[in-house]
């Protein structure tokens, strides 16, 4: 018997979101491919852009907390117990990295690569 | 053999993950609970049996979708005068002033699945014995299977100076009627809101859909009052109809306990009969007699009963608690009639104790469609349902407690060590209010 079918994952997710969920789905996948690529191109990571994605990301992370809320009807008092600190937490942390990675890509696409020895530890 | 992908016994998924599995929720779980994929996998089985489906609601369409993914050559139909699908877990949100009216409203023939016909009339009878349904233009089908999914009947009749059109004025709010009734419930609580005053909650005795809904209703009148500083303003009174505030004894004390921290009186054994709307006097029988109580707002929840074509059928319990309103006396783990075996009941008009809910109706029909298949291909089915059913009790806008429960009045746990039953959380609010339509909706396709 199996106990986790992705099919009903993507029928709910489908109900739930329509066609957004192609569009957050292609978003993803390109975001996180063009990181990748980023990554294979400059042979690690520029630490000057991680600092400014990461700094977005914070912003992203707030961000996805308040789309979290406008689209549950939520308050933002309305934490209960320790699953919902684990759920903002989850929520936030989401945003923060979505958003960083996309940030990074965009930034590391559009501009050219920094002088050498800027290059960060990986 | 297709009913080889359902699991051998329900009774065994018990509680992991079930309400997402079910009506649950949370994508994150969503899938748990082979009984939730109607074999897409497994071969269809051939068949040429005629079956219908008395009634196009949650059960009746869940139960179609399932059929169409199980049968080949089946003959499917679906019997069911409503044109409108409504989402009914969404009349409470409504009536909340968290969703507009829409929100709950789509048709029941964009869940009609490929092959399955849709006869969109009413029932107007049903005969076991020559095995046939009549529609109310007089077309009669005769069936080797019925799928009784007809619902039940909102009794308002039964209280004495109520009228449905006037629901929304004059104080008088009730949810469950329709989803402009909900909304017009909230146009009614709203104004209660801003004005305060004395605020009657309360259930009717017999069995019900949903027993939660008349308690979240109060928990969210109070934190509205609450919202505009006019908590101070009002006086809330919950009448119960019974001993207690509900049919699982570990969730009515805790719901005691809530009130009690609410500032809710309760008032038990007190039934709704008769209401003067004009003079917004409602009056219950109690065991000391008739009470009149005066009120500015009043959720009134009618009475429910099984529709008149099934009170007048063979097919309710001829005897016991149940008898009276004519719920259908079905096997409560097989769902199967007890008289006429190739009859099974599934959703709010099956004679079973426990929840009248779409979560009862997630894991009633994957059973009782692994029986009927079962008879098609000679393997008999070994599922049970065992009487799970969940309701996200809301607390307070924004909170809710995720309860979740058997035949044995056990709570179940989805997640345990995660999402503690008795805690108001807001976890459970985001399930009620994001992944329960989605889940639902999916239910009907037969996707979930």
């Amino acid at each position: 018997m199996k106990e986790l079918d992705p099919m009903v994952f993507l029928a709910v997710f489908q109900e739930m979101l329509g066609p957004m969920l192609w569009v957050m789905l292609l978003v993803a996948v390109l975001g996180v491919a063009a990181f990748a690529a980023l990554l294979v191109r400059e042979g690690g990571l520029v630490s000057r852009r991680l600092v400014q994605s990461e700094l977005l990301g914070l912003l992203g992370g707030v961000l996805a907390l308040v789309i979290m809320a406008r689209v549950s009807s939520s308050g933002f008092t309305d934490a209960g117990g320790p699953a919902d600190w684990f759920l903002i937490a989850l929520v936030y942390g989401m945003g923060a990295v979505a958003t960083a990675i996309l940030v990074y890509a965009i930034l590391g696409w559009l501009r050219p690569r920094p002088k050498k020895g800027t290059l960060a530890r990986a | 053999m297709t009913t080889d992908a359902t699991p051998r016994n329900t009774a065994s998924l018990a509680g992991r993950r079930r309400l997402l599995a079910g009506l649950g929720a949370l994508p994150l779980a969503g899938a748990m609970g082979a009984a939730a994929m109607p074999a897409q996998a497994a071969a269809r089985a051939r068949t040429q049996a005629r079956i219908v489906i008395a009634g196009g609601g949650a059960a009746g369409l869940a139960s179609a979708s399932r059929l169409a993914a199980l049968l080949d050559g089946a003959s499917i139909t679906v019997i069911d005068g409503r044109k409108a699908h409504y989402y009914q877990p969404g009349f409470t949100l409504i009536a909340a002033g968290v969703k507009p009216q829409g929100y709950v409203i789509s048709s029941t023939s964009e869940y009609i699945p490929t092959g399955v016909e849709l006869i969109a009339e009413k029932v107007a009878e049903i005969d076991p014995e020559g095995k046939a349904v009549v529609t109310d233009s007089g077309k009669r089908l005769t069936y080797d299977f019925l799928i009784l999914a007809t619902g039940l009947e909102l009794n308002y009749g039964a209280i004495e100076g109520m009228d449905t059109t006037r629901i929304g004025t004059s104080g008088l709010g009730s949810i469950y009627h329709s989803p402009q009734a909900a909304a017009a419930t909230w146009q009614a609580l709203n104004q209660f809101a801003d004005t305060g005053g004395v605020g009657l909650f309360g259930r009717p005795p017999g069995e019900m859909k949903c027993a939660g809904a008349p308690l979240k209703y109060t928990f969210i009148s109070d934190d509205h009052l609450r919202r505009r500083g006019n908590r101070g303003k009002a006086e809330l009174m919950y009448m119960a109809q019974s001993k207690s505030l509900f049919g699982v004894p570990i969730v009515a004390e805790k719901v005691r306990m809530l009130f009690q921290d609410r500032g809710v009186k309760v008032h038990h054994e007190h039934v709704l009969q008769s209401i003067d709307l004009g003079r917004r006097i409602a009056t219950y029988k109690t065991p000391a007699g008739t009470l009149e109580q005066g009120y500015d707002f009043i959720n009134v929840v009618p009475p429910m009963r099984a529709p008149e074509v099934v009170r007048n059928s063979p097919l309710p319990w001829t005897e016991g608690p149940w008898a009276a309103d004519g719920w259908a006396d079905v096997d409560k783990q097989t769902l199967r009639h007890k008289r006429y075996p190739e009859v099974f009941a599934v959703g709010d008009i099956a004679g079973v104790p426990k929840g009248k809910t779409a979560a009862s109706v997630k894991w009633q029909v994957p059973v009782a469609v692994s029986h009927l298949v079962g008879d098609i291909t000679g393997k008999p089915s070994q599922d049970r349902y065992d009487g799970y059913t969940s309701c996200p009790l809301i607390t307070r806008l924004g909170r809710a407690m995720l309860i979740e429960f058997d035949y044995q009045d056990n709570l179940v746990m989805s997640f345990p060590g995660v999402i503690a039953p008795l805690e108001e959380l807001w976890i459970s609010w985001v399930m009620k209010t994001m992944a329960l339509k989605p889940t639902y909706i999916s239910m009907l396709r037969g996707r979930a």
